[in-house]
């Protein structure tokens, strides 16, 4: 009995082991880690904090990106940065954002509506450290709070043009829409793609599926399959999940419409155009500020004015000639003011 | 509008989805049929499915070859399955704790490799949708039943062979009598030990096998949580069905033809709050349990550690 | 005969094995840490740090530990009268909901009154959670692992239902962010702050919580019978005691102070209640993780309250071990895995210790026996 024990006992071992060798092996992306720089001056640092994975292509991805692209703009010695995913644990992410403000980073991002409590209580603790909040519009100075920025994305923006498209490329006149729970972010990009659809083609039908989690891949895409079902032929959705709907639109030949990151890479062949949240317009006007003196206070929007939401067409999609300029009409008439997304 | 439902579009719509959301269920349930029937509970089955979800993935993207990625699934199963008997049956851990760990060690493990060898979400070709010749050409069930991936229909396979496995054969009496009276089939020269550690590693490929039917046949995605605690769902109606794999059949297919039912309540747009419909299917489960199905009772000795000359 | 005492390590190794399992599951994490390529002395360092090194990380362990205790308390009532009670995420989901219906709708009152009908109905919106599946199980014979299961997927969705619609802040309505939070309680019903951290009174009240626990179970015929109950059905059936009842008791005991949790970290933690749409994202799994500190505490309050603040340490500092290493967050949740997986496999080794232990003690009285009963244990 006892050689039994050691036996299976090594064999665990060395199964794991093994296991995590192959995992390790193929590692080829480093976390960027703090480079030590001796370099005159002090780099600008900031850590953010966010609640699902940064490779979720979604919501924390887009931030993630954004932080890359600033780090390859300025040059890593010039921007550090650190991040901590996975923190859908508010009390969590709390002790994360207050032990980063006290590292004396000079950026600290709550990337989570839900932070918000947490950040009221721990920024007046540290007035030298500036804080980004997304995705809200409330920098709580009415609590006397002066460092906390917000930020949102106007996602009903993108939604709109997205629904403009759908629309015109719908034959039967039904647009399926696949959502996690019916509340912020995926509340607005949801009502602005309806109302993006139905401006074109008041007839139109769009059915609307809320699977009631973020995370449930594949209840998402059996709804994506009702949606063919019930006679679809074009899709969107929002949220990490729809990675499951996005398979079933590439199954069954059916237009894809993505949102929060660009989505191309899944079904090159299916996916018409992405809105991309460019989270790096917004953090740079902060990082500005923040360099000025200015440590919050503020409120900031990524639109499609500004450019912090961009509708990356897929070159690899036949978009035709007319849709596209229809869309690209949706956009001008956003920024303009002469179309309001939301009704 | 609730009439809108009974077209046959929807009820063959309901009942196509129905099939293939049961089967990650199906597979996870008959598994951990096996181990409880021995006197195991494990609720890591959702961290097992995980890894076996990830490593049929990962060998899938790296090889192009689903039957490797399949077998990835299994070996991966087997292994975590191996290591809860280890745990369970030899160090006579308190189980439904050691299979909590197991579960936050397969979720943990098998998104940390997950990022560091692709690092984002990616697609794979996975088990391709068969047509059964003559049977698939039949009108409204064909499609139904008969142009399913692989996988699918191996989910259903499962259902007699197992049911064949534990009533007609010695080894089904004696994983039975394990998990009754495990002093008594000790005494009558039935290691309890071995009867376990075989359960229990099976139920870990089924585990692994129903994690890799999302991962390369059916979702052909890996990411964050994949599985989204349907492990737990599935040790839930491994109690509905009773100890018996045609009742994991009808719980798998509750469930899941609800969950179906549900989108299309929403996608008809009939006037129920979503998070009502999002309800339903754990609601009905546990009204069809207490109303209709034949309550059979908890095989005697799960969870109960067994130590020789205690009994 | 008086031996010293490290030579007989069976009386002190015993309460040390968890301890040991500990350090042998760090073990097995750093040989992940390298091949990750994170110096594991590093890694840990900031793990203890991150638990007590500073006033602020004190308090976020004991914050951390709070409802774990609760929780736990509660999984000593429901494991030691026999039912599996793995609904906690729902109950403390279900508790804090009532809590919170109360603060945005008696805000008028004085705080401490209103304080004291957030508890109350935190914990009977808890016990509420616990009782349907305790009368089911009690009178219908449906099996409480099945639908503690489902009652934590119905107690998200009825989450999620009212934070999207009627408790939302109506300034998430107006602003049109339509984020699913309640609006933020009267100040007046924050918890007290025991020193200047984070750390609130409802530690106090989750140790209280647990001493009353020990009380009922061991020093009331109600706990007597609970515990008969759990022990042997039959025999307790035999001794007169309603088996139904008190298995029903049990879970509604145990649901109520999970529901005491939730209105504990909605009033000493958030001041509102949100949801991201899972558990997880409210309760921080400690409706699980309150079964495992219980575990550790080998099901007995008092062990339960070290037990969860240890495991409270663990949780606070290996997030900090990520930020310092910046290895991703799922290492902390598989290393987290083999903690519990390591402990709960240590438990062998200190129970055979305690029955050698016993076995010598009793060869003690016995004086002559002693020899063969030692030989044949080996």
């Amino acid at each position: 009995m006892k050689k039994v024990t050691i036996f299976v006992s090594l064999l665990l071992v060395a199964a794991f082991l093994l296991a995590a060798c192959g995992g390790g092996a193929t590692e080829t992306t480093e976390a960027p880690e703090a480079p030590p720089t001796e370099v005159a001056a002090e780099p600008f640092k900031v850590a953010v904090v966010m609640p699902s994975s940064i490779s979720d292509l979604a919501f924390s991805q887009s931030m993630y990106d954004a932080l890359v692209a600033i780090q390859n703009e300025m040059g890593a010695e010039n921007f550090e940065f650190v991040y901590t995913d996975g923190m859908f644990v508010v009390d969590d992410a709390a002790a994360a954002i207050r032990d980063y403000a006290s590292q004396g980073y000079n950026l600290v991002i709550a990337h989570g509506s839900q932070y918000g409590s947490s950040l009221v209580e721990i920024a007046p603790d540290f007035p030298e450290t500036s804080f980004a909040h997304g995705t809200t519009v409330d920098t709580f100075t009415d609590q006397g709070i002066t460092n906390v920025f917000a930020y949102e994305a106007r996602s009903e923006e993108g939604g709109y043009v997205n629904g403009v498209m759908a629309a015109l490329l719908s034959a039967s006149n039904i647009i399926g829409v696949v959502g996690p729970i019916e509340t912020g972010d995926a509340k607005l990009y949801v009502d602005g793609f309806k109302a993006g659809v139905l401006a074109t083609k008041p007839d139109a039908q769009v059915n609307v599926n809320w699977t009631g989690s973020f995370s449930d891949v594949a209840l998402a895409s059996e709804a994506a399959q009702t949606h063919v079902n019930a006679g679809a032929d074009a899709l969107t959705g929002t949220a990490q999940m729809v990675v499951g709907a996005v398979g079933v639109a590439k199954e069954k030949g059916v237009a894809w419409f993505a949102t929060q990151s660009n989505q191309e890479s899944l079904a090159p062949e299916i996916v018409v155009a992405s809105q991309v949240y460019k989270w790096d317009v917004v953090l740079k006007q902060i990082i500005d500020l923040i360099n000025q003196g200015t440590l919050g206070g503020q409120s900031f929007v990524i639109d499609l004015e500004n450019k912090g939401e961009v509708i990356e067409y897929n070159a690899g999609y036949a978009l035709p000639e007319d849709v596209k300029a229809a869309a690209e009409a949706a956009i001008q008439g956003i920024i303009d003011g002469t179309i309001t997304p939301l009704p | 509008m609730i009439s809108d439902l009974f077209t046959p579009m929807v009820i063959i719509g309901i009942l196509a989805s129905g099939i293939r959301l049961a089967t990650p269920y199906l597979y996870a349930t008959i598994g951990e049929t096996f181990g409880q029937l021995s006197g195991v509970l494990n609720l890591g089955v959702d961290g097992i499915m995980l890894m076996g979800a990830f490593s049929g993935f990962y060998v899938t993207y790296m090889t192009d070859n689903y039957w490797l990625g399949l077998l990835a699934a299994i070996l991966t199963g087997a292994l975590m399955g191996l290591m809860m008997a280890f745990i369970s049956v030899t160090l006579k851990s308190e189980q439904g704790i050691s299979g909590i760990g197991l579960y936050l060690f397969g979720l943990g493990l098998s998104d940390l490799l997950f990022q560091v060898s692709l690092g984002t979400v990616k697609t794979v070709s996975g088990f391709p949708p068969i047509d059964i010749p003559i049977l698939s050409d039949i009108p409204v069930i064909g499609p139904i039943f008969f142009q399913q991936n692989l996988l699918v229909y191996g989910a259903y396979l499962m259902v007699p062979i197992a049911t064949f496995i534990l009533n007609k054969t010695t080894w089904g009496l004696k994983i039975k009598s394990v998990g009754q009276n495990p002093a008594a089939a000790d005494a009558l020269g039935v290691s309890v030990t071995a009867v376990r550690y075989a359960t229990v590693t099976l139920g870990g490929i089924f585990s692994g096998v129903a994690g890799a039917s999302l991962s390369i046949a059916l979702l052909n995605v890996f990411q964050q949580n994949l599985t989204s605690g349907m492990g737990f769902i599935a040790v839930a109606l491994v109690y509905f069905g009773g100890w018996r794999p045609i009742g994991m059949l009808w719980g798998s297919l509750l469930f899941s033809s609800v969950n179906a039912l549900q989108l299309w309540v929403q996608t008809l747009g009939l006037p129920i709050p979503s998070d009502f419909a999002t309800m339903m299917p754990y609601v009905l489960t546990i009204l069809a349990l207490i109303f209709a199905v034949r309550k059979v009772s908890v095989p005697a000795a799960l969870t109960k550690i067994f130590e020789r000359g205690e009994g | 005969m008086q031996q010293s005492w490290w030579r007989k390590p069976k009386y002190w190794l015993g309460p040390l094995m968890p301890v040991l399992a500990v350090i042998a599951a760090l073990i097995a994490g750093a040989v992940m840490l390298v091949l990750l390529g994170v110096n594991p002395f590093v890694a840990y360092a900031a793990l203890v740090d991150g638990a007590f090194g500073s006033p602020n990380s004190i308090a976020d362990t004991f914050v951390k530990a709070t409802p774990l205790l609760l929780v736990g308390a509660g999984i000593c009532i429901a494991f030691r009268g026999g039912v599996i009670n793995v609904g906690g995420e729902g109950q403390l989901i279900v508790g804090a909901l009532a809590a919170s219906v109360a603060a945005l709708y008696l805000g008028d009152l004085p705080g401490w009154l209103l304080i004291t009908i957030c508890l109350i109905l935190g914990f009977l919106g808890g016990a509420a959670w616990g009782a349907i599946p305790g009368a089911l199980k009690a009178y219908l014979n449906v099996n409480e692992i099945l639908t503690t299961i489902m009652l934590n997927a119905i107690a998200i969705q009825g989450m999620n239902f009212l934070l999207s619609g009627p408790l939302m802040d109506p300034m998430q309505v107006t602003a049109g962010s339509f984020i699913p939070q309640t609006a933020r309680f009267p100040i007046s019903i924050d918890l007290p702050r025991l020193v200047p951290t984070r750390l609130h009174a409802g530690v106090l009240l989750a140790v209280v919580a647990a001493i009353l626990v020990w009380l009922l179970l061991w020093r009331t015929t109600i706990g007597f019978r609970i515990r008969a109950v759990g022990l042997s059905p039959k025999a307790a059936r035999r001794a007169g005691i309603r088996v139904e009842r008190y298995a029903m008791l049990a879970l509604i005991l145990s649901g109520a102070l999970a529901g005491l949790a939730g209105a504990v970290q909605v009033l000493g933690v958030n001041h509102r209640m949100f949801t991201d749409g899972s558990a997880a994202g409210f309760t921080g799994n400690a409706g699980f993780n309150g079964i495992v500190a219980a575990l550790f505490g080998q099901l007995h309050p008092i062990g339960t309250i070290p037990a969860s603040f240890f495991f409270g340490a663990l949780l606070v500092g290996a997030n900090k071990m990520q930020r310092v290493t910046q290895v991703p967050t799922s290492m902390i949740i598989a290393l987290n895995g083999l903690l519990v997986i390591f402990v709960v496999s240590s438990e062998i080794w200190r129970r055979r210790l305690a029955r050698q232990r016993e076995m010598e003690e009793v060869a003690q009285v016995l004086q002559p026996a002693s020899a063969s009963e030692e030989a044949s244990e080996g």
